[in-house]
């Protein structure tokens, strides 16, 4: 009872780092079919955001710059988001395979970039006070950095939710998601749209990484580390659809756990991906999709 | 074939260049003398044979696969794996498992290797039954495009945790090296390079024929047009998941044969070398050169892994700069690559030398970029 419990809260805190990630990509991948690689690159950009507030601007106050990290990493990793979108990915659009190498190159240059602004060691954001301690429960030790994170999630899908349903920016992007051509021809700007949509996308990240550099130490690679798996949640999640991320982390993240616990932490990846490949037999547009009778997705 | 290379209408075109580009390839090691260079362009080639491989499946079949480097791998750990039980007696333990494990006795997954056909077999044939399995799995239920890129490239990342979690079998994260003597010969005997080189190029040269065969074929066309309408070569009444699945196959036992000689060029097969960063970077020499076009998948591999291996020896840091910029470069403003940028020179001198630049210019425009990237 106690190893289930165990194992399903790291489950949890694993889904919610990728629900994190995985929403940043259901913007870019789910509305405008770009598979931003270089999404990683922007989560790892986030992370630094309160290393850096707090070995310069905020040393002073390191519990205090880390919630202010969250606002400027958002900013930080939007920008580069829009930068991207406005100098390249513009260029490129109807060509999801070529966008997918372009976004590699681009991460492989932002990651040379990191190593020699930051070298190429780990550092170490620290802990706030107010964070620093752990609560028992049913055998459990939930420490408050995880439970912090596990907030910091919730408020972000919920600020998420309402900016798709309630917002009438929200409203214009849902629009173009579910019909490109249908939205230029009742007069949307689509073009602002994506750009409003890859900043949106990409500032989730830096949220993500500033979520990620509380938990563990943080390098050049640390958006790597998490890539994969959100891409293999939102292509499980379906495109474009909050509930489907949720439920897909969830999953995945679990399932990983569980896998890893009885087994090896190897053989936990391995039996993900094995389980990706055979949900898709079943649903090959993921848990939750548009209906659409169209030819192409 | 007229539909992709202009002006190779004429199969004995093309049997001339081969040839050429045979009796060249084979002279190569006379004009570079040094050893160490040698062994170096044996490796580029075992490279362009996976070039070859990924460009029938991403340039002519339109199938991004991200994990060849699972591929290349399988080849070249079967072959390595038949190496290092070459260093010891019959059926003694390979020497790092003596020092990690606790077998006593040749592990049953071990025990084919000991034969150099049973392990030349697996490197081709393993990677096509993956192939063939992933293949069906994914394209039966369409999915295509992005979706199946990032699937093949979590492959090649599993295949490199697998490799390093298991290290009494594997030699984990180190690999497999100490390759003193291959097939019977040492290693560091003066004409070793050279006779390595010239494997490499016979293998080179094969996959190339089989290639150009394959493209040239009824089925090469409809796995062109799988790439450019999948749903159209569907209502014909083909099976575009078998079409693309033969293809995928293909491009399989192709990077499996070249693993296969790559590992006693490299003399070490480990986990890093077939992890998805060297799996995208093939992409990358297939992209530069020309991606659905054969010559510039060669070429690619050559030009791409020359400047990688001249920049990273004078200045490490700044290859990944100059790698992620050629990525960008090529294909946000030249999708054609090297060999297509020549094609459309060529083509456009010799519309306008002949006087008839727009209807020539129109004829070729789908051979440079790829119309649908659904497939």
């Amino acid at each position: 009872m106690e190893t289930t419990l165990s194992n399903l809260y790291i489950g949890v805190t694993l889904a919610s780092i990728l629900l994190l990630v995985g929403l940043g990509l259901t913007f870019t991948f789910g509305q405008m079919g770009v598979i931003n690689m270089a999404h990683g690159e922007f989560i790892m950009a986030g992370a630094y955001v309160p290393y850096v507030l707090q070995t310069s601007v905020l040393s002073g106050a390191r519990g205090g710059a880390v919630l202010v990290a969250f606002p400027l990493a958002f900013l930080v990793a939007g920008v580069m988001g829009l930068v991207l979108e406005r100098v390249l990915l513009r260029r490129m659009y109807g060509r999801p395979l070529d966008t997918l190498l372009v976004t590699f190159g681009v991460s492989l240059m932002l990651q040379q970039a990191a190593k020699d602004l930051f070298s190429a060691n780990n550092k170490d954001v620290v802990t706030p006070t107010y964070l620093r301690g752990q609560w028992d429960l049913f055998g459990v030790t939930l420490t408050h950095t995880r439970l912090f994170v596990l907030l910091v999630v919730v408020l972000t899908m919920v600020g998420v939710w309402v900016f798709m349903s309630r917002l009438a920016a929200g409203r214009r992007m849902r629009a173009v998601m579910q019909n490109r051509e249908l939205a230029a021809v009742s007069g949307l700007p689509t073009s602002r749209v994506d750009a409003t949509t890859f900043f949106l996308g990409s500032g989730l990240a830096g949220i993500a990484g500033v979520a990620v550099s509380l938990i563990g130490p943080i390098g050049t690679a640390t958006g790597t580390a998490y890539i994969l798996s959100a891409f293999l949640v939102v292509i499980v999640g379906g495109l474009g659809k909050l509930r489907g991320v949720v439920l897909a982390a969830l999953l995945l993240g679990t399932l990983n756990a569980f896998v890893e616990h009885a087994t090896s932490s190897t053989l936990g990846r391995a039996a993900v991906f094995a389980f990706v490949i055979l949900f898709l037999q079943f649903r090959p547009n993921g848990i939750v999709s548009f209906r659409t009778r169209g030819l192409a997705v | 074939m007229s539909i992709l290379v202009p002006g190779t209408d004429n199969p004995w075109k093309a049997r001339i260049a081969f040839l050429a580009f045979a009796g060249g390839l084979l002279a190569l090691p006379g004009l570079l003398g040094s050893p160490g260079d040698v062994r170096q362009w044996a490796e580029w080639l075992c490279y362009a044979m996976v070039a070859v491989g990924l460009d029938v499946a991403w340039g002519y079949g339109g199938m991004l696969a991200l994990g060849q480097g699972l591929f290349f791998g399988l080849g070249a750990y079967a072959m390595g794996m038949h190496l290092s039980l070459e260093q010891v007696p019959d059926g003694s333990l390979p020497s790092f498992m003596s020092l990690y494990s606790d077998y006593t006795e040749l592990p049953a997954l071990w025990r084919p290797f000991q034969s150099f056909w049973a392990s030349a077999a697996v490197a081709v044939l393993l990677p096509m039954v993956i192939a063939g399995l992933l293949g069906l799995l994914v394209f039966k239920r369409r999915i295509r495009g992005p979706f199946f890129a990032i699937l093949t490239q979590a492959t090649a990342v599993i295949f490199a945790l697998v490799l390093i979690g298991n290290l009494k079998l594997t030699a984990g994260f180190n690999g497999l090296t100490g390759f003193t003597t291959i097939f019977g010969r040492n290693k560091y005997a003066p004409g070793t390079n050279r006779w390595l080189f010239q494997i490499a190029a016979v293998g080179l040269l094969v996959v190339l024929a089989v290639a150009m065969k394959v493209v040239r074929s009824r089925y090469g066309k409809l796995l062109v047009a799988t790439r450019d309408s999948e749903d159209r070569v569907r209502f014909l009444g083909y099976d575009p998941a078998l079409v693309k699945t033969v293809g995928f196959m293909i491009a399989a036992g192709m990077a499996g044969l070249a693993g296969a000689v790559a590992a006693p060029v490299f003399g070490i097969v480990s986990p890093g070398q077939f992890d998805y960063l060297p799996s995208i970077l093939m992409v990358c020499w297939v992209a530069v050169g020309g991606r659905g076009t054969l010559w510039g998948a060669v070429l690619g591999a050559l030009v791409v892994n020359w400047i990688r291996v001249t920049v990273s020896s004078s200045r490490p840091d700044d290859w990944l700069y100059l790698q992620g910029l050629l990525f960008v470069v090529v294909l946000a403003f030249m999708p054609g690559g090297v060999a297509g940028a020549l094609r459309s020179w060529w083509a456009w001198l010799a519309s306008a030398v002949a006087g008839r630049l727009g209807t020539r210019r129109t004829a070729m425009a789908p051979a440079v970029e790829p119309l649908g990237e659904t497939a």
